[in-house]
């Protein structure tokens, strides 16, 4: 009858919560993170997919980490579901109270001390990983780059190498034999940003007046992604971060064509000549003309990358046109104003920048 | 079951607890000792890392004869107290009385102290870091001063219409720990700004 | 029932007018006046927080979504984590707070009823000046109305160079406002305990609820100082051309973190405290049991309490400190997992052996250990700073933090809200929509925030009004919006639940769950006195005592 019903019901109860806690929470996400390495695909800013050494470093912590607290929640959770079944009340109880048990010195020491030992465990394996990576000091042959976040922009600068340039960071290759590492100095000209792209290395931020450094070392040659990882006002959303790992002699090509300044085209000397004379030149550089500002992104070789607004769209003549025009199109609450120009004037800047290989 | 009273009578118990208002006295002074120690890491924090303008050591002039008067007022502030546990309200009031004249005078010197930076050494809270923290500190301990001196000086309106007897000792006596905390800031503001800052 | 006689009886010769009675409740110092009015207006508060959460859910379901701009969703954050932490957890946890320790330590009202009424509205000013802004934040034309600059209002993005307009004033002044409030209760509660407990009662014979909020209420002298000394700073900085967080001037944006989170770590165990404090009165009840370990689960908090002050640099672990510096904090953070896995074991040590009845309060309460757990582990992984260096600021903590949050305090309260609810209305809630509530929101909370951990684990930042397709966000995003209904729904039933009991709830007599501490002892809801009598104990049980005469407490402890 009613009673009946209620034990029914109480069955289903339990069992249900017991499938719901077992299913689905976290071991979901460990799964997801631990297939990763042997499918990248499943994302190409997988933490878990590392290609250089910080970043391994940090994986394999993890994977210890990971365990301990695995072990830890099988253990505290399999108690937990054995109390809430096993102890639950009889449908048919005589009314009188359990045992009243008060506390014991010895449960409560256990389970004082093991968390203590487990803790000691677990600080030093990080405490190695922190000493590893963060006094790392950069060996001769290691390149150096000057990273300085903008609002919404990411200049890059290789000071030895006299190249200056913005939002698609490339660098060399390295491997174990003949490592050639990356040094990032990390400075910012307005507000807090952070360098992330996973797959390389975990993020540092960039904060004014508080100079950062990090280094990777990447040993596989491709496109790795990442973004900005500190808000940083209206448009965090879409600084992004392309690391191109070269090879040794890619690199080399793109830093010879880097350091050139800009080629000359007499084709496009109208929309030199208007980018010159508006406001462009106020916070654009491009090297061997009279623009030298140093508010927005050097426009040098803004040809040789794939993305303009840091990412934020494909650099195809179209999307060019409509940056320039109105730059709210792409990326509203960007730094740079709609720069009111007209039709035939917007395709001559617009056929201008579109020589700057 | 029977009504609910949970009275048990037996063995009269010792019962003595603190009293309510030193107990609230307590937390906010500790609520505002850490509102200063934030206060005074900043101050710490930035010596000597102002890019530009006066130093404190080109400006600054060490008031002793301003510290002897606050830290007097705690000796006299304690007196008033304990002249009113015993009864004795004209002495309190006098004793009071030259507590507030000594938290004024203290106002005033620093009063004097500021109009002489910002006008003949052009240190303002804009000018720099020591500058900001400067007035930032020594500002926050002189308007916990100013707060300070209005409630005494409303016990003393009180004590002069003849409301305050022995039995408000406890009242005045929670009014004089505030006090001798703001007191204890200003050692502590001091030896930061005169004497490690410097 | 002798009950009945004293409890304030619905029917009354005269009726008095509207007004009548909203002055009283406007102008009431009584503690449980204020409690209800805390509570209620968190409930309030707790809609808007919600509505901001659906808005970030909807934008996000997909890439490159335009539901709102990006100058909207960075203020939808940023008034979510506001709102809900400052004017939804705090209130709700102090009105709890201010209702029950009174009753559950023999005292007929807290030490301060005029202060307890002042920080009461101080706190509820705040709260209306925060939403203030979005009518009265253009102090520049175009330039914001609520603000944008996060919950936690980094510099110098928080300078008058990146924040024109007055949107982030209303940041700092309402915060300043409540956090005097906050102050307030927190003394309040401090000389109420200390000072006002009733005859027999010593510290080690409280409820463990007044212990925890003893401690809590530390924490909040100790911690919201240091916040307010924070926001006095940026207003020099923005009004009076001062150079705190000046970059420019030599000034450190990285100062503000450490004043800032040596406010926020605190905050969040000043949040957690008092959702023990439930738990340990809640589950013992439900087991049929005393608590497991009274002195050691008092010990754990106040560790708690003291370890918690010290490990604040756990959220700047990407900031660029010393190794060593960040080392310590390692050691910091991670020490604090011991006490609070000693509570856990303490809770479960407490159901071991009893006879648990799964009613609603029970039921949140269960979850939430599973809950905390997890969450617990997932802040274990982030304090190995280097794991963090990938994890930090991702969707993982967003994940962490909200299991936290919903997953431990929010069940533990709604839980409290079942328990206390007969004792504050005097009647009963309806239990099957109880636990309609408690399935619902299970479901979406877990569909929310499981699986919110991936897209952190695959790079997924915090605080994006959008991000790329190709990523491999998208499908753990439109799941995580889905759990967001939910959850909705869950809480729809529970306002429901509340509203239909009160009015047409079973009677519920003062003492419906057949517990142990003081408040079952008064009539339901209590008279404005409390206690005609002010009782006298013998031990942490009293009623068990009374219940059992022929083996009670006292001979055990």
């Amino acid at each position: 009858m009613n009673g009946q019903r209620k034990v029914t019901n109480a069955r289903v109860v339990r069992s249900l919560d017991t499938l719901a806690r077992l299913v689905l929470p976290f071991c979901g996400s460990v799964v997801g993170g631990f297939a990763a390495p042997a499918v990248p695909w499943l994302s190409p800013t997988n933490i878990f997919a590392p290609v250089s050494t910080p970043a391994q470093s940090i994986f394999d912590l993890s994977r210890f980490v990971l365990m301990v607290t695995a072990s830890i929640f099988v253990v505290v959770f399999g108690l937990l579901a054995y109390a809430v079944v096993k102890f639950r009340k009889k449908r048919v109880s005589d009314g009188r109270e359990p045992a009243q048990v008060y506390g014991s010195t010895q449960v409560e020491l256990a389970w004082t001390v093991i968390p203590i030992l487990i803790v000691v465990v677990l600080f030093l394996a990080a405490a190695r990983v922190i000493a590893s990576i963060q006094n790392a000091s950069p060996p001769r042959n290691a390149v150096e780059v000057t990273v300085i976040g903008h609002q919404f922009w990411w200049e890059y600068r290789y000071p030895s190498l006299n190249v200056v340039t913005a939002n698609e960071l490339h660098i060399p290759v390295s491997d174990t034999e003949h490592p050639a590492p990356t040094f990032l100095t990390l400075l910012s000209a307005d507000t807090d940003h952070s360098f992330w792209v996973p797959r390389l290395a975990g993020k540092t931020d960039l904060i004014p007046n508080h100079p950062n450094s990090m280094w990777v070392d990447p040993h596989e040659i491709g496109l790795y992604l990442g973004q900005c990882a500190q808000y940083c006002g209206t448009q965090h959303a879409k600084m992004l971060l392309r690391v191109y790992v070269d090879s040794r002699e890619d690199f080399d090509r793109w830093i010879q064509e880097q350091s050139r300044p800009a080629r000359v085209s007499a084709a496009a000397s109208e929309g030199q000549t208007i980018f010159e004379r508006t406001a462009c030149i106020n916070c654009h550089t491009v090297a061997g003309t009279v623009a030298n500002g140093r508010f927005g992104p050097d426009l040098t070789h803004l040809m040789s990358r794939d993305t303009i607004a840091s990412g934020a769209a494909p650099n195809t003549p179209e999307n060019l046109r409509r940056w320039i025009q109105d730059p709210g199109t792409i990326k509203p609450g960007s730094k740079m104003p709609a720069m009111g120009l007209s039709g035939p004037d917007l395709m001559a800047v617009t056929s201008y920048l579109e020589t700057l290989h | 079951m029977s009504a609910p009273s949970v009275t048990m009578p037996e063995a009269d118990i010792r019962w003595s607890l603190p009293a309510r208002g030193p107990a609230g006295m307590y937390c906010l002074i500790a609520a505002e000792a850490a509102i200063f120690t934030i206060f005074v890491v900043a101050y710490i924090f930035y010596i000597g890392k102002s890019v530009s303008g006066p130093q404190p050591h080109d400006v600054l002039r060490v008031p002793v004869f301003l510290t002897i008067c606050l830290l007097s007022s705690s000796l006299t502030i304690h007196f008033a107290v304990k002249l009113l546990s015993k009864g004795r309200v004209i002495s309190f009031a006098l004793w009071w009385l030259l507590t507030v004249t000594l938290g004024a005078v203290f106002l005033a010197g620093t009063v004097r102290e500021w109009r002489h930076l910002i006008h003949d050494e052009g240190l303002t809270i804009q000018t720099n870091l020591f500058g900001t923290t400067y007035y930032s500190l020594v500002g926050l301990h002189a308007f916990h001063v100013t707060v300070g001196l209005l409630a005494l000086v409303t016990v003393l309106i009180f004590t002069l219409l003849g409301n305050v007897r022995r039995e408000h000792t406890q009242r005045a006596e929670v009014l004089s720990m505030y006090w001798h905390f703001v007191d204890v800031v200003w050692v502590v503001v001091f030896i930061v700004v005169y004497v490690v800052g410097r | 029932m002798s009950t009945q006689s004293i409890a304030w009886a619905k029917t009354e010769v005269s009726r008095r007018p509207l007004v009548e009675k909203l002055h009283e409740w406007v102008t009431t110092v009584d503690h449980k006046r204020l409690g209800i009015l805390y509570i209620l207006y968190a409930l309030l508060f707790l809609a808007f927080g919600g509505v901001e959460a659906t808005i970030i859910r909807i934008q996000l379901i997909r890439p490159h979504n335009s539901f709102v701009s990006p100058q909207v969703f960075n203020r939808m954050f940023t008034m979510h984590g506001t709102t809900m932490i400052f004017f939804v957890a705090m209130p709700i946890l102090f009105g709890f707070a201010n209702y029950l320790i009174p009753l559950m330590i023999g005292a007929r009202d807290m030490a301060f009823p005029r202060l307890n009424a002042f920080s009461f509205w101080m706190t509820a000013f705040g709260g209306f000046l925060l939403y203030f802004s979005f009518v009265g934040g253009d102090g520049l034309y175009g330039a914001g109305n609520a603000p944008d600059v996060g919950w936690f209002a980094y510099a110098p993005l928080t300078s008058q160079t990146f924040s024109r307009g007055h949107s982030t004033d209303f940041w700092i002044l309402s915060l300043l406002v409540s956090g005097f409030g906050s102050i307030g209760t927190a003394i309040n509660i401090i000389a109420t305990i200390l000072c006002m407990r009733c005859k027999g009662m010593t510290l080690g014979k409280m409820p463990l609820l007044a212990w925890l909020n003893l401690v809590m209420a530390g924490l909040v002298v100790l911690a919201v100082s240091p916040l307010t000394a924070a926001q006095l700073m940026l207003l020099v900085d923005r009004y009076l051309g001062g150079h705190f967080f000046d970059t420019q001037a030599g000034g450190s944006a990285v100062i503000w973190m450490h004043f800032f989170w040596i406010f926020g770590h605190p905050e969040v165990y000043v949040l957690v405290i008092p959702a023990f404090a439930f738990a340990s009165e809640i589950i013992p009840v439900f087991s049929r049991k005393a608590i497991f370990g009274y002195p050691v689960m008092v010990a754990a908090t106040i560790c708690i309490g003291f370890i918690g002050m010290s490990v604040w640099a756990h959220h700047m672990f990407t900031v660029g400190m010393s190794s060593a510096a960040n080392t310590f904090f390692v050691l910091s953070t991670m020490a604090i997992a011991v006490p609070t896995g000693i509570k856990i074991f303490n809770w479960l040590a407490t159901m071991w052996g009893g006879q648990i009845d799964f009613k609603t309060p029970m039921l949140f309460c269960a979850a939430f250990l599973f809950q905390f757990l997890v969450a617990g582990l997932t802040g274990v992984m982030m304090s190995a700073a280097p794991f963090d260096w990938q994890l930090g600021n991702s969707y993982f903590v967003v994940a962490h933090f909200h299991y936290v949050i919903l997953g431990g305090i929010f069940f533990t309260l709604f839980a409290a809200f079942y328990y206390w609810f007969p004792k504050m209305s005097g009647r009963m809630y309806n239990e099957t929509l109880g636990k309609l509530h408690f399935w619902l929101f299970l479901i979406g909370f877990h569909l929310t925030f499981d699986f919110m951990h991936i897209p952190g684990i695959l790079g997924m930042p915090r605080r994006i009004y959008t991000y790329e397709p190709g990523r491999g966000w998208d499908i753990w995003n439109l799941i995580v919006t889905v759990g967001v209904f939910f959850q909705a729904a869950g809480v729809l039933v529970f306002i429901g639940n509340l509203l239909w009991s009160y009015w047409r709830g079973k009677v519920a007599g003062s003492d419906p769950w057949d517990a142990w501490t003081l408040e079952w002892s008064t009539p339901s809801p209590p008279p404005t006195y409390n206690f005609a009598t002010i009782p006298e104990v013998k031990s942490r049980r009293p009623l068990w005592d009374l219940k059992h005469p022929e083996d009670p407490d006292w001979q055990y402890e």
